[in-house]
């Protein structure tokens, strides 16, 4: 798992339960907005229709040696938990090699300690994300 | 009831209109002595994003439910619940929440089991507050020390169970407020949801199919009583003094139908059948009906 990935899961895993819950909303409040290329073209984005609420996520593969990845999320405010989980993968994996996103754990939303607090379905929402962020940079490595 | 009724016009008409406020009746009544506001989500963390000031959050996951059984909290878990969010037996409730008011209406049922007096809901939820531009903090309010009384569930008036529901097959009118994807089997979980483990596909027999956004407005309100008898009594054919079940996937939607025949057209004998689709979708030797018609019901053992 990359290092900055496996810090966040180590903070997370150092907290109370509710306490996770506040660093989530953090995670969520710091999601960064779409680039103004992508805010005004929501067709390049695609659908997590897993998630709960909506979340929309796009990425790009750089032609460079590391086949460096750039993530790119958009959710509403009224979806904190799906923003939030979102911030979490961007601030964790986004400027990364592909081939260390592909190597991290698919149950890795598992890892932050809050399958009691939240809901088995939003969870699954949430490892859809991850794994639909992997089938895109298969799909760009094979393009 | 410790807090006058909203007089609210568009109330009138509805058979328990003491049961709704609206939100400039909740605006000027925030801090009253006797009122507690609540916030139920489906997404836990909305509330923490920003809130009515003074709301208190109740998780309909994590505090409405027991930890092992899949059953709501006992009388003393409710209880101790309510000491928890400083509410008194003889306060008045105002609940609201996302989706209009989907898990507001849950949680409103739930206190309902436990015999709370005065619960109500805010017309048009979380949705419509926030469209007017009303005041939200993220500052968590301190609740004060209160005691509740430790009252038993009562199970019996306004839940079914699954034999309840096997028994009224054919006595009854059936609600299935679920997509009508969702109904005719074509899926088994809500556009857009994942998968929750349901094994088959359809709906009950003879259920009718009213998906519950029928009795929402545009903006997350309830539609006025005129429209809602077009709906439930000339649309899904139910008739005055019907006992009704209405159900859906996990009972949360149906919370919604089973406030709006209870309180807003004033059914006295409806019941929500929280197992739901989840359950009955996959119970052994229970029958379904696929399809877009609801179906016959089986002819009852004894009838």
């Amino acid at each position: 798992m990359p290092s900055d990935l496996a810090e966040i899961v180590d903070d997370f895993q150092a907290l109370s339960e509710q306490e996770r819950l506040e660093l989530l909303l953090e995670f969520s409040d710091s999601l960064p907005d779409l680039p103004e290329r992508l805010a005004d073209h929501p067709e390049l984005l695609e659908q997590v229709v897993e998630c709960q609420s909506p979340l929309f996520l796009t990425l790009e593969v750089a032609d460079d040696a590391d086949q460096t990845v750039r993530l790119y999320f958009s959710a509403p405010a009224e979806a904190p938990t799906t923003r939030g989980f979102a911030s979490v993968l961007h601030e964790g994996l986004n400027g990364k090699p592909a081939a260390d996103i592909l190597a991290v754990p698919d149950d890795m939303p598992d890892a932050l300690g809050l399958t009691r607090a939240i809901t088995p379905l939003r969870m699954r929402g949430m490892t859809a994300m991850l794994g639909r962020i992997k089938r895109k940079i298969n799909e760009a490595l094979a393009a | 009831m410790p807090v006058a009724a909203d007089a609210n016009q568009k109330f009138s008409a509805y058979a328990h209109p003491e049961r709704l406020v609206t939100t400039s009746w909740l605006a000027e009544h925030l801090g009253d002595e006797g009122l507690v506001v609540v916030e139920s989500d489906e997404d836990i963390l909305l509330y923490d994003s920003g809130h009515i000031p003074g709301a208190v959050k109740i998780d309909w996951h994590t505090e409405l439910n027991d930890d092992v059984t899949r059953d709501y909290v006992d009388g003393a878990g409710f209880a101790h619940l309510m000491r928890a969010k400083g509410i008194r037996r003889e306060d008045t409730v105002v609940i609201y929440g996302d989706k209009s008011n989907w898990w507001a209406a849950y949680a409103l049922w739930v206190f309902s089991l436990f015999g709370h007096d005065d619960v109500r809901l805010l017309d048009g939820g979380r949705d419509k507050w926030i469209a007017e531009g009303r005041e939200l903090t993220r500052e968590k309010p301190q609740p004060r020390s209160v005691d509740y009384p430790v009252v038993e569930r009562d199970d019996t008036k306004i839940r079914a169970y699954k034999e309840d529901v096997l028994a009224h097959l054919g006595r009854g009118p059936l609600i299935d407020v679920r997509s009508p994807e969702e109904y005719s089997g074509e899926r088994t979980h809500m556009p857009a949801y994942p998968e929750e483990g349901a094994l088959r596909g359809g709906h009950i027999p003879s259920a009718a199919s009213v998906p519950w956004a029928k009795a929402a407005a545009e903006d997350s309100t309830f539609k006025s009583r005129a429209e809602l008898e077009e709906v439930y009594l000339a649309g899904a054919g139910l008739r005055e003094g019907d006992d009704v079940v209405a159900y859906c996937r996990i009972g949360e939607r149906s919370s919604h139908t089973w406030f709006v025949l209870t309180h807003l057209l004033g059914f006295e004998h409806v019941k929500n059948y929280d197992g739901s689709w989840t359950e009955w979708g996959n119970a052994v030797r229970v029958p379904i009906v696929k399809g877009t018609e609801p179906g016959d019901a089986p002819a009852q053992a004894g009838a």
